[in-house]
């Protein structure tokens, strides 16, 4: 159980890594995919089996299919793949090692481990069919709005990237 | 272990702080966010785990994924939008607000 855990913690860092350094956006694209994939795999390993599901299927059904169809209708020459180059390596580092520096010593505070350790984990509770009751008792009215939000952003997307005629015959 | 999956939620949003800067492609930006998103995603459901009965923090979990979707539709209309205006999806060479 904890080897499959770290195995997964390694591959999503390794892929997230990767897409830091690749040059290809394509590629960029595919190892998101596997980044994400190994996160559902970690929400498996942490009982939130609806979460991983919804992962899987929103992630890699929905969002990766309209990125790699966004990366083939702005890419100038059709045949070649979109390379990006990358620039301002002192500005990123200097903004993402002290933050990544901050978190990880705050993780590893001495009172902070002690809370962790402290209570351990449950592992016998059935969270699908609890997350169905919150969304339909506590949780109903942002998920109504989480619809409306929805329907809005299908709409707005839709009528962004729609042309009109006398643009097409400009 | 909860700590484990801390520290990978943190690297993985510094990661993601880190490609949104550096990376000089629109597109390459929004997989930084969504990056970005997973990270405070793990973070909500790993605290989950603490209180068994009430899974608020897989609901949110949820709530950032719905808003992640609708962020990747709309930000990449307005990235086709301006690729087609601009003939480019490098963010810093648009710097005009009308021609």
């Amino acid at each position: 159980m904890m080897l499959i855990i770290y195995f997964f913690i390694g591959l999503a860092f390794l892929s997230a890594l990767g897409i830091l350094f690749i040059r290809n956006v394509f590629h960029g694209a595919l190892l998101l995919l596997v980044c994400l994939m190994s996160i559902a795999g970690l929400y498996i390993l942490l009982f939130a089996e609806f979460i991983a599901i919804t992962q899987i299927l929103i992630y890699a059904g929905g969002i990766l299919v309209v990125i790699v169809f966004g990366i083939m209708l702005t890419s100038k020459l059709a045949g070649k793949p979109l390379i990006v180059t990358n620039n301002k390596w002192f500005a990123g580092s200097i903004i993402s090692v002290p933050l990544v520096y901050l978190l990880v010593n705050f993780i590893y505070q001495k009172n902070f481990v002690q809370a962790l350790s402290a209570k351990p984990p449950d592992t016998q509770w059935n969270s699908i069919n609890l997350v169905g009751i919150n969304f339909m008792t506590d949780y109903l009215l942002p998920f109504e709005v989480a619809g409306i939000l929805l329907l809005m952003a299908l709409i707005g997307a839709a009528v962004t990237a729609s042309f009109k005629k006398n643009e097409l015959l400009k | 272990m909860v700590q484990h999956i801390l520290v990978l939620a943190s690297f993985l949003f510094s990661i993601g702080f880190m490609i949104i800067i550096v990376k000089r492609n629109a597109i390459m930006v929004l997989l930084g966010i969504e990056l970005m998103l997973n990270a405070s995603n793990l973070n909500l459901v790993a605290f989950n785990l603490f209180y068994p009965s009430h899974p608020d923090g897989q609901l949110f979990a949820l709530f950032v994924i719905i808003v992640a979707v609708c962020e990747a539709a709309v930000g990449l209309a307005i990235i086709l939008r301006v690729y087609h205006y601009y003939q480019t999806s490098v963010p810093d060479e648009i710097n005009t607000l009308k021609d």
